[in-house]
């Protein structure tokens, strides 16, 4: 299982193939890419800055996995989350997992996301039409990390 | 007691500070936070209904009690991915 929390740009294709080589018994890798958009909130954005808080960040990273890992049976789990400043088009984040069958590698990618939404120190900060914004914390994001906690 | 205390995102901006040393008898985190709002005018953002915490860099809840020595974060409404 691994974690990166970096500033330098990655490929997101060649993660994915990092995922099943070596290892034939993964049937199913299920992954996910965030980008940085060119609008949000009905204005343009030229670019965000990613705030974290070093050591929290990886600690809660790597609970957000190992809860993961207990839920699911799971081959292989990567969180990749870039901090710093960040251009429209370029990926922010990377979840993938990699399993024996689809279902627990489709439903472990979820349940990663939805708590590193909700639960990992990171703060963005986009350039707006408008000047430099904070993004607010979402509603739907918690409504979505509270589905993995009932019974 | 002493406790160090981090401010982050739009809290440090707000603050103009990312951290320092607080003095005080603090048995929760609440007390802590409530001892800072006393300072008023821009310390009302930890006011916040959607501030977080965390001790020790793990996430908590505003009960959670405090020990000497503790590091202590105030924050907004986390937005990574």
């Amino acid at each position: 299982m691994a974690i990166r929390v970096q500033e330098a740009a990655f490929d997101p294709g060649a993660e994915v193939n990092a995922l099943h080589a070596a290892n034939v018994g993964v049937g199913a890798v299920v992954s996910f890419v965030g980008y940085v958009r060119d609008f949000n909130e009905g204005r343009e954005v030229s670019g965000m800055f990613l705030e974290h808080y070093p050591g929290m960040t990886e600690k809660a990273l790597g609970k957000i996995t190992a809860e993961a890992q207990q839920r699911w049976p799971l081959l292989k789990l990567e969180v990749l989350h870039r901090v710093g400043s960040l251009e429209p088009g370029e990926p922010i984040v990377f979840v993938g997992v990699a399993s024996a069958h689809r279902q627990a590698a489709f439903e472990a990618c979820d349940f990663v996301m939805d708590y590193l939404k909700t639960r990992a120190p990171f703060w963005k900060k986009e350039n707006t039409s408008a000047g430099p914004k904070w993004v607010e914390g979402r509603e739907s994001d918690h409504a979505a990390a509270g589905r993995w906690t009932k019974p | 007691m002493s406790v160090n205390v981090q401010y982050f995102a739009r809290y440090r901006e707000t603050l103009g500070l990312d951290g320092e040393q607080v003095e005080g008898n603090f048995p929760n985190i609440d007390a802590l936070r409530l001892h800072l709002l006393a300072r008023e005018g821009v310390w009302e953002v930890l006011g916040e209904q959607s501030l977080m915490c965390a001790r020790n860099q793990e996430l908590c809840q505003l009960d959670e009690p405090l020990q000497a020595g503790d590091e202590v974060a105030f924050f907004p409404t986390v937005t990574g991915g």
